[in-house]
């Protein structure tokens, strides 16, 4: 029998076997940020072992980092020292870092694919659930926790238990107006927060493969969003078309030899997956969350739902915590829900591609007096192509602030965070209580939707708004 | 890590499903670097919003097995979440089903994560809400739970087993290991990169 992608990818790296335990897989890429590794890094001290391979791993800052004046050091002592202490364990054990400031800085999930670190086939791991997004590349990449960064660290291995696999298919084109983050909050909302706990997700079908890699990106991102720990979608001309030229990608004969390979990684058509979930693409709109799990969204068109309209008991109990949390009341149209703060940004959707689709909108428009808006690129070098191409000066002048790169908003480890009560539109990945700020209420939503959101005051779509104003000449400028 | 073999304790009734690590701990914990000392932010937003939640009653205090409905520990990887709760003094979660990184942190660090179905959770937290001194027993050397005249097998690998009864640390058990490691990685494709 067939072997599916997943299945491939784990079995080329098992370095050890055995009956009654867990395969020992060799990981090809680690990546670390500051809140995840302190006390790992202490551990191998504690223990007197080295990194086994500094040579594999790669340490950013992201998480804490401030997204304004960042000449400056940071102010909160506590976030000050745990980014001090990862320059310290970098230096410590020759791990390269690309600290605040540096060109090459930014989220974690943003950098290694765009230094072409991230490729087909391989096993990335990171203290940092998201990890997932890499597995756009047909890579198996899965976030784990401080003790496996550890372990990783001193063994550049995991002892991990083989995954149940399941197919997400997703047929059909996707309507216009209609991104990636629509489809992965529809999916997520259909299997549940919980749906894909013990598998790998593959994501198939002519809807996925019309994606382009930053879409990709997206759609594995939140994986773990449905209790995936990964998500993959096979390699194709689009992944070979983004990974060429980048700095880390092979060349030459290593390239002709690795795309190869990479056209091996697909699912044979005689595998089969444990489990089988479809979607149309064609009847897909706007989607946006009304709770407290990213499980809880619908339609843009819909209404906040009534819990006792909702499945189980348990679910019911769940969604009524969380209209209490969110202050919703059942019935309200969504697009009547009003919102204080638009947050665009994130490892979900910080790439240039979620930059310009908000530009579009917010060209020769305001964003509403009642609304702050933090856009918020998912690296240096995302800022760096925003502002050839013009983007920042589209969000300052439509009212928007632009900043310097970095988790921020999504969770708030920095000063970017909601006021207790206040409310969001956020392009993040979580909506859980206090995520963006103790007390804060978010709805996630595409970054098409966060753009028109910001212009109308309330939850909307480029289509709810009116024209924009004549375009002036300096807002023209690209 | 400490040896597991059976433990036996009072049950805190955590009536919620998807109880996800930001509410275990909130990310304003995070930035501490040390490993220990983090049970003062354990659910530390619903003990200051709801003087009644049900950390804060008295009745509960001392409670060393966590009883939680089903989807217990999704969302981020933070390994926070298992720290604090066991430098609040828990050994055990019981849910029905857990995220799958939180299910491996604990299981690195030595907090029992046992599965139980909804009715034996829904059970726990009625006896409980009876009775909040009934003692309850997680009797890791046969896998099973035991309350009243109540005996629930739970499963747990065989391997995860071993490596909790002896307190094996993980690393440790790797490194004997290294010979195969190295000959894997003379075997690696050369087009792989390196970050250096």
């Amino acid at each position: 029998m067939g072997k599916t992608l997943a299945e491939k990818v784990w079995q080329a790296h098992v370095v050890r076997e055995a009956a009654g335990e867990p395969d020992l897989l060799y990981i090809d890429l680690h990546l670390v940020h500051e809140v995840t590794s302190p006390q790992a890094f202490d551990g191998l001290r504690v223990a007197n072992r080295p990194v086994r391979r500094p040579d594999l791993t790669l340490a950013t800052e992201d998480h804490n980092v401030p997204t304004e004046r960042i000449d400056l050091p940071i102010a909160d002592p506590i976030s000050r020292l745990q980014v001090e202490t990862l320059r310290k364990n970098c230096a410590e054990f020759g791990v390269p870092l690309y600290p605040m400031g540096d060109v090459e800085q930014g989220i974690v999930h943003v950098v290694g694919p765009q230094l072409g670190l991230t490729q087909p086939g391989m096993t990335v791991v990171c203290g940092d659930s998201h990890t997932s997004t890499h597995g756009a590349f047909g890579a198996l990449a899965f976030g784990i926790g401080t003790s496996e960064v550890e372990h990783v660290l001193a063994t550049q291995t995991l002892p991990l238990h083989r995954p149940r696999t399941m197919a997400v298919t997703v047929e059909g084109e996707l309507p216009a107006g209609v991104t990636a983050k629509d489809l992965i909050l529809a999916i997520i909302a259909r299997i549940g927060t919980g749906g894909g706990q013990g598998y790998v997700i593959e994501y198939r079908g002519s809807a996925i493969r019309a994606l382009s890699m930053e879409a990709r990106m997206t759609i594995c991102n939140m994986s773990i969003e449905a209790g995936a720990r990964a998500g993959m979608i096979a390699p194709d001309d689009t992944t070979l078309g983004y990974l060429a030229g980048r700095p880390h990608a092979p060349t030459g004969a290593e390239w002709d030899a690795a795309v190869a390979y990479w056209r091996t990684l697909r699912t044979d058509d005689d595998a089969t997956f444990d489990v089988d979930v479809e979607l149309p693409a064609a009847t897909l709109t706007p989607f946006v969350t009304w709770g407290t799990n990213p499980g809880q969204g619908a339609p843009l068109g819909g209404a906040v739902p009534d819990p006792t309209s909702l499945g189980t008991p348990g679910e019911q109990v769940a969604a009524e915590q969380a209209l209490a949390y969110m202050d919703l009341t059942p019935g309200t149209p969504l697009r009547d829900v009003r919102v204080d703060t638009v947050f665009l940004g994130s490892c979900t959707n910080g790439r240039i591609e979620d930059l310009r689709a908000a530009a579009d909108v917010l060209r020769g428009r305001r964003v509403a007096g009642s609304v702050r808006m933090l856009v918020v690129p998912g690296s240096m070098r995302v800022k760096e192509q925003a502002e050839q191409e013009g983007l920042d000066r589209v969000f300052v002048a439509a009212g928007a602030e632009w900043r310097s790169a970095g988790c921020s908003m999504c969770l708030g480890m920095n000063p970017d965070q909601l006021a207790p009560g206040e409310r969001s539109a956020s392009t993040s990945n979580r909506n859980f209580e206090g995520r963006q700020g103790a007390g804060g209420r978010t709805h996630l939503v595409s970054p098409l939707v966060a753009a028109a959101t910001a212009v109308a005051g309330r939850l909307a779509s480029p289509a709810d708004l009116t024209a924009p104003v004549t375009v002036g000449p300096t807002e023209q400028e690209s | 890590m400490e040896k597991f073999t059976t433990h036996t304790g009072r049950v805190l009734p955590l009536c919620r499903s998807n109880v996800d690590t930001d509410q275990i701990i909130p990310a304003a914990y995070l930035k501490r670097i040390s490993r220990t000392g983090f049970g003062d932010g354990l659910f530390a937003a619903w003990r200051a919003a709801d003087p009644d939640f049900v950390l804060n009653r008295p009745a509960h205090s001392g409670a060393t097995i966590l009883v939680a409905g089903t989807d217990f520990g999704t969302g981020s990887s933070r390994e926070h979440a298992v720290w604090a709760l066991q430098d609040y003094g828990f050994r055990v979660v019981i849910s029905p089903r857990f995220a799958d990184i939180f299910r491996g942190n604990s299981l690195k660090s030595g907090l029992l994560t046992v599965i139980a179905s909804q009715r034996v959770v829904d059970d726990l937290w009625a006896r409980v809400e009876a009775d909040p001194t009934v003692p309850v027993t997680v009797d890791l050397e046969r896998r099973q739970l035991r309350y009243a005249d109540v005996a629930v097998a739970f499963e747990l690998d065989d391997y995860t087993h071993w490596r909790l009864m002896e307190g094996l640390d993980d690393v440790d058990l790797t490194l004997r290991h290294s010979a195969s490691i190295a000959d894997f990685e003379t075997a690696r494709p050369t087009w792989l990169p390196t970050t250096a």
